[in-house]
């Protein structure tokens, strides 16, 4: 694969992720550097829509790429994605981060909050985010506002869903099932499978 | 709170919008409710989804860092009775597969519009289904296990990326930010045959940003061109290229 050329540095669907992670976890550093490759644009951008700050989005990036290598022997194929379990373990490291105490002074500020759109709009060359973004916009555009604001809260912001409550002035009981309903919406619309 | 209650924490929880203490509570749950994890997993690989769209470029200097890292770090013991799935699992393609062809889809319904506006409703169905043929083919170059890709910027500020399958052997090239041609004309694609031009078909002229499935197999040819030319395109090129890329070497 190193005679492809990638522009954005990001591959295309090329070396199975789930195959190059299992050379990882015998201690391959040529295959960590192909799934580096293969993850770290979704990584960073996942981290980045959630903390927003570049330089601590970056290291906490960092941290996530360097976990990938710890526990790569523990990924089970059996549970999921290769791809499905780095990025959950990014937006974990994303939300635990923003949930620190020093964090939460700078999120006094609901209307931000509020205001700000996800990263859809962030040119990107690459053919596979540029075709899953179109997807997930798509997507996006099938749920009712209401479920479709709480999602991006709780995924994009890094909001627990009491604070997504808080925030929206909306009683928990209806944000949990807007949860719910918003993202098994999406699982349909994206033709998600597991 | 009641297992009822605890079931429709999955989204929160696929979402990690819980508190630390929920989601112990949720995850002894989790244990013993087989539909719940399965809910779960679904909705995780949803959320993934979510992430994989705010995809964006690195630093260079990132990939140094992580890589000068990993040769520090001690990595973990597997997990114990870890069972090894080698032989590619196939979910990534299949992943890919099912986003692409439902986001090809949606652009084929688009396109469907215009046509039976513009047609006789038996003359849309046939172009449909040829359509349909074609966005799966795409959709299969697109998903190979096989495929590369290689990018380069094109005049104007566009962008073209071409991706070939071997195994396929199709070529699929996207356009970005391209200038619509002149009224009157439109791009041609061509193969490049070691100099000799192979007419690869037209772009539509209505999209600017769209991926077009090359006409005919890839075979020796070493890369694509592109030229402008009058509306139906030409048996060979009459204009000197737009565009000339390389194919990703095999």
């Amino acid at each position: 694969m190193k005679e492809a050329v990638h522009i954005s540095g990001v591959p295309s669907p090329g070396p199975d992720l789930q195959e190059l992670l299992v050379r990882v976890a015998r201690g391959d550093q040529d295959a960590f550097a192909e799934v580096y490759d293969a993850v770290s644009g979704p990584v960073l951008g996942l981290v980045r829509s959630v903390l927003r700050d570049p330089a601590q989005s970056e290291e906490v990036a960092q941290e996530v790429l360097v976990e990938v290598w710890r526990t790569a022997p523990r990924f089970q194929a059996s549970r999921g994605s290769a791809m499905n379990w780095v990025l959950t373990l990014a937006h974990h490291r994303a939300v635990d981060r923003v949930r620190s105490a020093e964090a939460a002074a700078a999120r006094e500020h609901k209307a931000a909050l509020l205001d700000r759109t996800p990263a859809f709009d962030e040119v990107s060359e690459q053919v596979e985010t540029r075709l899953e973004r179109e997807q997930v916009r798509r997507c996006m555009r099938t749920l009712s506002e209401l479920q479709r604001e709480s999602v991006t809260l709780a995924y994009y912001r890094g909001l627990t869903y009491r604070e997504v409550s808080e925030l929206l002035a909306v009683p928990l009981g209806t944000i949990k099932t807007r949860l719910r309903d918003g993202l098994i919406r999406l699982r349909d619309c994206l033709g998600v499978s597991a | 709170m009641s297992t009822a209650e605890l079931h429709t924490l999955t989204g929160a929880y696929a979402l990690h919008a819980l508190t630390e203490s929920e989601r112990q509570a949720f995850e002894r749950h989790l244990e013993d409710c087989e539909a719940c994890a399965q809910e779960v997993r679904e909705l995780s690989a949803t959320a993934a989804r979510l992430g994989l769209a705010v995809a964006e470029t690195p630093p260079r200097e990132l990939r140094e860092r992580v890589l000068r890292e990993i040769t520090t770090v001690r990595q973990e013991a597997p997990a114990p009775g870890r069972r090894e799935r080698t032989g590619g699992g196939g979910r990534t393609g299949r992943w890919y597969t099912y986003a692409l062809a439902a986001c090809i889809a949606a652009a084929a319904a688009f396109g469907g519009v215009a046509v039976w506006q513009n047609q006789v409703a038996r003359d849309a169905r046939q172009e449909a289904d040829q359509a349909q043929r074609q966005n799966e083919q795409l959709a299969q170059v697109l998903s190979a296990p096989d495929a590369k890709t290689t990018s380069s910027a094109l005049t104007g500020g566009a962008h073209g990326t071409v991706v070939v399958s071997q195994s396929q052997n199709r070529a699929v090239f996207v356009a970005s930010g391209m200038e619509r041609p002149p009224s009157g004309k439109v791009y041609q694609i061509w193969f490049n045959d070691e100099g000799t031009m192979r007419s690869a078909g037209l772009m539509d002229p209505t999209a600017s940003d769209d991926a077009v499935l090359l006409d005919g197999p890839v075979d020796r040819a070493s890369g694509m061109g592109i030229t402008v030319e009058p509306a139906g395109g030409s048996a060979e090129p009459t204009s000197s290229p737009v565009a000339l890329m390389d194919f990703p070497a095999a």
